[in-house]
């Protein structure tokens, strides 16, 4: 057999090793990349800022851009560049919270839910599309309603409007991983459906739920930028990209460049997830191996 | 084989004891009447062709069926009081890996892809209480891989198994499957999967491993001549039956069921027809649970007529005999 032959005839990947002799694709590099920024500058603005993004300055409402204020002052005179430092922070967090509480609960829930009897196993999974049908957006609505709307009451609502796509995808995974054949085995070796699902199950199916995150990370962001310009998330004073943008909005004719850079920011932490997603995605899914 | 016959093995009880065994969707039934048993250090090969329920018989043994099969009859195994089938899942994992292990026939799939091989061998070693401490059960797993004819075992212990061969990953499944001294072992089709040349190599491993220990050994796989080598006794599977049983020198030679001549013949690599093909026996197997009435070979039997269309029953003992109307020996056809 010639190194020709085996050059094309690679043998087959086993699905989830560690050493996929695969290299890391450009959308997730450009991806972490954006995040990387992001995240750096959420932290920096913990110890500095241009300008404290909260202090009103009346003399100098609707500036431009200026080596003063980089990318100009809102109606109440304050730094935008500040803002949207300190706006990251805000939807960091938010992400950060909304797509662990979803991860962290909906991803036992599929796992056990996988492993069920067939019957109750179908009834989640109806029940799960149910919920799956419901937006997250008028669930923080409601939420805000009730509650009081806030950061907090934004985040937990989309935390938990997003556990049904965690357990989704966490049962189907692991459906898939009970029928593989080291299970099978791992059971002819006696061991027991609690520790099948925890040394077994959970770290084959880690793959995709790291894909979920990201891909969540993104819509978590996005809605609660949508929500505080629905001003059911975050209250001023604390930045949000959302709110920066609907206090723009009605400047948008005497200030356009206002609007733009929340926009931007929140297009920008959008993209850099979607691309770390689909990056991560492509070296984990087995199924996408031939295709590129 | 319906009802089963009292015999005695002379080394004492069997270790498995199966009557009477009916596997089932609960519309269709895959495996129907198996009654066999397997004495200590006995090795006992089940052959036939695939879909004839040999894998079935083995995983309902196990207590590995999948969900919505659904398994009767009786299996007992030496030292265990109770019946296995009708046993929860608690009692029956607590004897998988222990007193019945198992070896699969693809070791390409048949580890966790992340975890490494020591952690894997160690892990059965924990869950039955075999030893007790981490470390104890780490050097007791590179042992067991010394133990396989692994090269380096200290080397191997550390690797992922996607970082070895299928020889390998077969060695380091047996010897998951002997670390706790089980005394039944199946081996569904152990070698199918490997190299001619490493083929030999495990099936010296696995009848080794099968001696040191006087354990019971099930032996599945459709090739009759791994059969020859591995087992003293075997038993011929069709459609769901057992058809045949006997001897292994003695059913190989003069097989009585039309069926295990069919093998027997479809195996000669020398003998050819009119037209220079190679012989084979007519049409195929049917899908589960569509076999015909009476004789489940019926269909396919050159020697069949109107007689056939009731199952003929056992002849002979549990240990020899066939289920047959017109044996090979016989004058019929």
């Amino acid at each position: 057999m010639s190194d020709r032959f085996v050059a094309e005839h690679p043998p087959p990947d086993v699905a989830g090793s560690p050493d996929r002799g695969r290299s890391w694709g450009g959308s997730a590099i450009v991806g972490a990349t954006i995040i990387g920024v992001i995240v750096f500058t959420a932290l920096v603005s913990f110890v500095w800022t241009p300008h404290d993004p909260l202090l009103v300055q009346g003399a100098a409402r609707l500036q431009g851009a200026s080596s003063e204020f980089w990318f100009g002052t809102d109606r109440f005179g304050r730094d935008v560049f500040s803002r949207l430092m300190m706006g990251a922070r805000t939807a960091l967090f938010v992400g950060v919270v909304a797509v662990s509480l979803a991860g962290l609960v909906g991803t036992p829930l599929g796992i056990l839910m996988g492993m069920a009897p067939r019957w109750l196993s179908q009834l989640f999974l109806r029940t799960n599309d149910l919920l799956l049908a419901f937006p997250a957006l008028l669930l923080a609505i409601m939420f805000g309603a009730v509650y009081g709307a806030s950061t907090f009451t934004a985040m937990i609502a989309i935390g938990i409007a997003t556990i049904p796509v965690f357990a989704r995808v966490a049962r189907s995974g692991t459906l898939q991983v009970l029928s593989s054949e080291y299970v099978l085995a791992a059971r002819s070796a006696g061991r027991s459906r609690p520790a099948i699902a925890l040394r077994h199950v959970l770290p084959n199916i880690g793959g995709l739920v790291i894909v979920q995150a990201s891909v969540s990370f993104a819509i978590a962001v996005l809605a609660e930028a949508a929500l505080s310009f629905l001003g059911f998330g975050t209250q001023p004073p604390t930045p949000s990209w959302g709110r920066m943008l609907q206090e723009a909005q009605e400047l948008v004719a005497v200030a356009p460049m206002q609007a733009v850079w929340p926009g931007l920011a929140i297009a920008a932490a959008v993209l850099g997830f979607n691309l770390l997603g689909d990056g991560l995605r492509d070296r984990f899914d087995p199924r996408l191996d031939d295709s590129r | 084989m319906t009802a089963a016959e009292p015999f005695a093995t002379p080394d004492g009880p069997d270790v498995l004891r199966v009557s009477g065994l009916h596997v089932g969707t609960g519309r269709d039934t895959l495996v129907e009447d198996v009654s066999f048993s397997v004495g200590p250090g006995e090795r006992v090969g089940l052959i036939g062709e695939s879909g004839s329920g040999k894998s079935l018989t083995a995983l309902a043994i196990m207590g590995l069926l999948a969900d919505e099969l659904h398994a009767s009859g009786d299996v007992r195994l030496r030292g265990v009081d109770h019946e296995l089938l009708t046993a929860g899942e608690a009692e029956r994992s607590a004897l998988r890996g222990d007193t019945m292990s198992m070896v699969f026939q693809e070791p390409m799939t048949a580890l966790n892809p992340l975890m490494r091989v020591e952690r894997q061998i160690a892990e059965v070693l924990l869950i039955h209480g075999t030893r007790r401490e981490r470390a104890a059960a780490a050097a007791a797993a590179r042992d067991l891989l010394a133990a396989v004819d692994l090269p380096d075992p200290e080397r191997i212990a550390r690797r992922y198994p996607h970082q070895l061969s299928g020889g390998q990953r077969q060695r380091v499944m047996l010897a998951i499957a002997l670390a706790n001294g089980p005394e039944l072992l199946i081996c569904d089709e152990p070698t199918t999967a490997l190299d001619v040349t490493v083929q030999a190599q495990m099936l010296r491993l696995i009848v080794d491993g099968v001696a040191d220990r006087d354990a019971a050994l099930l032996f599945i796989s459709h090739d009759l001549a791994v059969v020859a080598t591995v087992c003293d006794r075997v038993l011929v599977m069709y459609g769901g039956r057992i058809v045949e049983a006997g001897e292994v020198r003695q059913l190989l030679t003069r097989p009585q069921h039309p069926y295990t001549q069919g093998l027997l013949a479809a195996s000669d690599l020398e003998a050819v027809d009119a037209l220079g093909h190679l012989p084979t026996i007519e049409g195929s197997v049917p899908p589960g649970g569509r076999f015909p009435d009476g004789c489940v070979f019926r269909n396919r039997c050159p020697r069949g007529d109107e007689r056939c269309t009731t199952w003929p029953g056992w002849t002979g003992t549990e240990r020899s005999g066939y289920a047959c109307w017109y044996p090979i020996g016989s004058a019929h056809g």
